[in-house]
C-alpha cells in the first residue's frame, strides 16, 4: 500500500495526542493552572495536528462534514465521531484543570475512554480490510493502541509506565511482522482464484491492461523500498521501543532521557508506521501478477 | 447509505464469456467512451500524448497464461469492472453514503457529491473495480451505464451498458442474475459461472464462463493425415533413405 505522508503523520501524532489525554483523563498526572495548559495543550496540537494532516489526503475535503453520517457502517465515520467527542469532552475536563484547578473524575474517564476507543477506531479502518491480509489480524488494533498510550505515557512523563509500554509496543511490532508475513499466504487469495483459471493449471500474467502505470498500482502496489524492509525492521524496533525503554529504566529521573527517549520513539514509531503500509500487499496485485 | 440491503429485487449483472473474448479493448474504448461524456465527472487523463500516460479506467483487460500439468498452455483475455456485489465492502466503508447499492436493481454506485475522495472504498474492493480520478479527486467506478440501460431517450437496441453493445465477439451479456430464467442465468448454469476471489466472501453478482479446455491429446498435429511421416520407411522408399542417408 502507499505510504501517504499525510496519513504516516496522522497516524503516528493523532496516537499520541490521544495516548497523553488517556493519561490525563485517567488522572495518571494532575497538572492545573498553566502546567495543565502545557499538557493539554501539546496533547491538542498533537491530536488535532494529526486530524488535519489526514484531510490533506482527501481528495474532495469539502464534504469532509457528511463523513460523520455513516457510523453504522463504517469506521472512518466512528472515527470522525469519537475524536470530535473526545476532544470535546477532554476539553471540558482541561477547563476544570486550568482554570479552576479541578479534576472533574467522571468526565476525565469518559474522556480516556474515548480517546482510547478513537484510536481503536483508527487501527479498525486498516485491520478490517479482508483485502490487505497484513493488516487483518488481531495485532493491527493492539500494535495502534501500544504505540498511542506509550508515547502519551512518555509525554506525561510517567518513565516506568512508558518503559513497559515500550516493551510491549515492541513485542507486539514483532508479532505484527511475524504474522504479518504469513498472513497473504493463508488469505487463500492466489492469481488462480482471482481469475477463477486455477480449475484449468497455473496462471501467469502474459500482458498488463495497459503498459502504463494506474490509480490501482500507484495506490495498492507499493512495492518502492520493500528490500530495505528488514533493515528498517530493525531500526523501527530499536528506536521506536527498546532505546527508549532501556533509556527510561535506566535514567528515570532525567528529563534529558526523557526529550531523547521521545525523540527516538517519535522516529521509530514513523518508521515502523511506513513499513506498516509500505509492506503491505493488497490482493489487487494479483491481477497484476504482483504483490 | 452504506448499509447494503438484504435484499433487491433484480441483480443486474454483467456474464463475461472467457471463451470468446479475443482482447481487442474494444469495451474499454466503449466504456471510457461513454462515460467521459454523460454521468459524472468525466475519466480524466494524466500526461495522455506525453512519455508516462495513465487514466481512470472502469473497464479493463488482462491477458494471462494458463499452463495445465498436462497439456499446452493457452491464453485467456480477462475483462474485468465492478462486480456489483452483494455483499459489496466498497459501500460499508465509505464514511459519507456516498457509495451505495441500489435495493430495485443491485447496481453499486457513487453520489460524487458526497463523495470526500478518501479512497477507502478502493482499498476495500478486492477486484480494483474502483479508480479515485487524479483530476476531479473523486472516485470512480463502473455504472452499469444506469444511463442508459433505462434510457427511454436512447433505440432500445442501445439500452445495455457501453461494453455489452460494442463488444464484436459477445462475450459479454448483460441481464437480471436474480431471474434464474434470464439469458444469462442459463448461461452461468449451463456453462458453470463463477466468481470471482469467492474466498473473499463479496458474493460477486457478475459472472465468468470458463474457457474450453484445450484439446489434452497433444501429440497429434492437425496436419498428421497430411504429413507422411513413418518412423521406419520400408519397400523402395526405405531403400532410398538408406541411400539417401549414406551420401
Amino acid at each position: 500500500m502507499h505510504p501517504a505522508p499525510s496519513v504516516i503523520i496522522f497516524t503516528v501524532l493523532s496516537g499520541i495526542g490521544f495516548g497523553l489525554m488517556t493519561f490525563l483523563g485517567l488522572g495518571a498526572i494532575a497538572p492545573t493552572g498553566w502546567g495543565a495548559f502545557g499538557y493539554f495543550f501539546l496533547a491538542y496540537a498533537l491530536a488535532v495536528g494529526g486530524l488535519l494532516a489526514s484531510a490533506l489526503h482527501l481528495g474532495n475535503p469539502k464534504n469532509a462534514l457528511l463523513a460523520f453520517s455513516q457510523w453504522q457502517t463504517s469506521w472512518l465515520s466512528r472515527e470522525a465521531w469519537l475524536s470530535v467527542l473526545a476532544l470535546i469532552v477532554m476539553g471540558l475536563f482541561a477547563l476544570g484543570a486550568v482554570f479552576f484547578g479541578a479534576h472533574v473524575r467522571f468526565l476525565g474517564w469518559i474522556g480516556a475512554a474515548l480517546s482510547i476507543a478513537t484510536v481503536l477506531a483508527t487501527s479498525m479502518i486498516y485491520t478490517q480490510l479482508k483485502t490487505v491480509p497484513r493488516w487483518n489480524q488481531w495485532t493491527t488494533p493492539l500494535l495502534f493502541l501500544a504505540f498511542s498510550l506509550s508515547g502519551g505515557a512518555m509525554l506525561a512523563g510517567l518513565p516506568r509506565l512508558a518503559a513497559l509500554l515500550l516493551l510491549a509496543t515492541g513485542g507486539l511490532l514483532v508479532l505484527h511482522w511475524r504474522q504479518g508475513d504469513t498472513r497473504f499466504g493463508a488469505s487463500g487469495s492466489t492469481m488462480e482464484s482471482a481469475t477463477g483459471l486455477g480449475r484449468i493449471g497455473k496462471v501467469r500474467l502474459l500482458e498488463p491492461p495497459h503498459t502504463g502505470k494506474n490509480y490501482l498500482l500507484k495506490e495498492m502496489v507499493y512495492v518502492v523500498g520493500r528490500k530495505h524492509a528488514l533493515r528498517l525492521r530493525w531500526i523501527a524496533l530499536v528506536l521506536a521501543a527498546m532505546l527508549p525503554a532501556l533509556n527510561l529504566l535506566l535514567f528515570p529521573a532525567g528529563l534529558g532521557a526523557l526529550v531523547v527517549a521521545v525523540l527516538a520513539h517519535l522516529t521509530g514509531a514513523f518508521a515502523a508506521r511506513w513499513l506498516f503500509f509500505a509492506e503491505a500487499e493488497h490482493v489487487v496485485g494479483l491481477y497484476y501478477g504482483k504483490r | 447509505m452504506t448499509q447494503l440491503p438484504t435484499h433487491t429485487d433484480k441483480k443486474l449483472g454483467l456474464v463475461i464469456d472467457l471463451d470468446i473474448c479475443v482482447g481487442c479493448h474494444a469495451c474499454v474504448v466503449a466504456c471510457k467512451g461513454w462515460n467521459d461524456q454523460g454521468y459524472g465527472a468525466p475519466l480524466s487523463d494524466q500526461d495522455p500524448y506525453g512519455g508516462d500516460p495513465s487514466g481512470t479506467f472502469l473497464n479493463r483487460v488482462h491477458s494471462f497464461e494458463i499452463t495445465p500439468e498436462n497439456g499446452p498452455a493457452q491464453v485467456v483475455h480477462f475483462p474485468k469492472s465492478c462486480l456489483h456485489c452483494e455483499d459489496a465492502p466498497c459501500v460499508t466503508v465509505c464514511p459519507t453514503g456516498a457509495s451505495y447499492k441500489r435495493t430495485d436493481d443491485g447496481i453499486v454506485l457513487v453520489n460524487e457529491d458526497a463523495c470526500i475522495g478518501c479512497g477507502l472504498c478502493a482499498w476495500a474492493c478486492p477486484y480494483g473495480a474502483r479508480e479515485m480520478d487524479q483530476a476531479a479527486g473523486i472516485m470512480k467506478k463502473c455504472t452499469l451505464c444506469v444511463d442508459r440501460i433505462y434510457n427511454e431517450n436512447l433505440p432500445e437496441i442501445d439500452r445495455e451498458p457501453a461494453c455489452v453493445r460494442t463488444c464484436p465477439t459477445g462475450a459479454r451479456a448483460f441481464g437480471d442474475l436474480a431471474d434464474p430464467d434470464s439469458a444469462v442465468s442459463r448461461s452461468v448454469a449451463e456453462r458453470g459461472g463463477f466468481d470471482l476471489m469467492p474466498e473473499l466472501g463479496t458474493k460477486p453478482v457478475n459472472q465468468y464462463l470458463p474457457p474450453h479446455p484445450k484439446d489434452l491429446d497433444g501429440d497429434v498435429d492437425v496436419l498428421a493425415p497430411l504429413l507422411d511421416i513413418q518412423p521406419e520407411a520400408k519397400g523402395i522408399l526405405g531403400w532410398l533413405d538408406k541411400l539417401l542417408g549414406k551420401l
